[in-house]
């Protein structure tokens, strides 16, 4: 299960990022990062991940005494939890800058905008 | 065509480095020694059933605070970039056709059902999954059906502003709270931690929670607001 989760998320890196590097539309390209995002996410989910335990939370299904043998490691998952949030504050910002470079250059092209090619 | 060619050559490098991290693992048989520490001590330490909660709002608070503030920063970014293109509700071209009887009485009778899932994912973080960010995104959905069932819908901008600072402020006051009559800034103790698995437990977790979720509901309405308001008429 760990396996599949893995091999998931790594598919999910490599296809957003071949998105990201061969679309040449930005809105496609914003598009292809959350997709990456989600990939790294799932593989940090993934590595936390320990055969035959449960989630780290102490309810009947785990009494407290037996939590170190019982539940999986907890930090990946908050650390996941923060990777989510700012994710999405980065797509919000991409998508602004987006918006801005249609209002002012009226394309969203990425082969029409040379000043930053060298 | 090159291009192309170049990019899926790196990414089939990049997918061998893959191929062998996944070959070669082997998943932990035993906790390391960091998780061991809040699977040992999170329930008798911070009274907390969640041990994510316990780490995102208590262990790593001062992180969460940072994880706030950048998303706050986004969100004033996002408004700062988007402002000057700002459509006034009026002068906006009347193209779109009113929302028919279904689609308002509808999202009238979810909205609220909706705010109401949010409040109790965020208030119940510290015992069952969810918490502040994820309460806080369902009350933004909230504000996002809204914007869906009715394009010309306008939020009121100030009780937005007032929601998210006056929750960002309690959230820096508690944390100060905690240095003054508890262990260090962001510290749960310094309100009793009541029985273990109740609602009313875990010290502060929950108020922080709360004030957690409703400035990220404030924050991601603030930028969806934005982006919809910058529609072109």
């Amino acid at each position: 299960m760990i396996t599949v989760a893995l091999v998931t998320g790594f598919a999910l890196v490599l296809a957003g990022l071949y998105g990201a590097l061969t679309n040449r539309n930005i809105l496609r390209m914003i598009v292809s990062f959350t997709v990456a995002d989600a990939g790294v996410n799932l593989v940090l989910v993934a590595v936390g991940a320990m055969p035959g335990r449960t989630a780290p939370i102490l309810d009947a299904a785990v009494p407290v005494g037996d939590a170190a043998r019982r539940i999986i490691d907890p930090l990946p998952q908050a650390l996941v939890l923060t990777a989510i949030v700012i994710g999405l504050g980065v797509t919000a910002l991409m998508l602004a800058y987006a918006y801005r470079l249609h209002a002012t250059r009226g394309s969203l092209d990425i082969s029409k905008f040379t000043e930053l090619k060298w | 065509m090159v291009k192309h060619l170049v990019a899926f050559l790196l990414l089939a490098v990049l997918a061998a480095v893959f191929a062998s991290l996944t070959l070669g693992y082997q998943p932990d048989a035993a906790l390391n020694r960091t998780a061991l520490y809040y699977a040992e001590n999170t329930a008798k330490d911070l009274g907390a059933q969640n041990i994510v909660t316990a780490i995102v709002v208590t262990y790593r608070g001062l992180d969460t605070l940072g994880e706030v503030t950048v998303l706050f920063l986004t969100s004033a970014i996002v408004g700062l970039i988007l402002s000057t293109h700002r459509a006034t509700g009026e002068g906006r071209a009347t193209g779109i056709p009113a929302a028919g009887e279904l689609l308002r009485t509808g999202s009238r009778l979810l909205v609220p059902l909706i705010l109401l899932a949010g409040v109790y994912v965020f208030v119940n973080g510290h015992l069952t999954p969810g918490g502040g960010f994820q309460g806080g995104a369902i009350l933004a959905s909230a504000a996002l059906l809204m914007l869906l069932a009715d394009p010309l819908h306008r939020f009121g901008h100030r009780l937005i502003a007032v929601v998210e600072s006056l929750s960002g402020v309690a959230y820096v006051a508690i944390g100060l709270l905690g240095l003054a009559w508890a262990g260090g800034f962001l510290d749960n103790r310094f309100l009793p931690l009541g029985d273990f698995g109740t609602l009313f437990s875990a010290g502060a977790i929950p108020v922080i929670y709360t004030l957690i979720g409703l400035k990220v509901g404030a924050e991601f309405a603030s930028m969806l607001a934005s982006l919809s308001e910058t529609e072109k008429s």
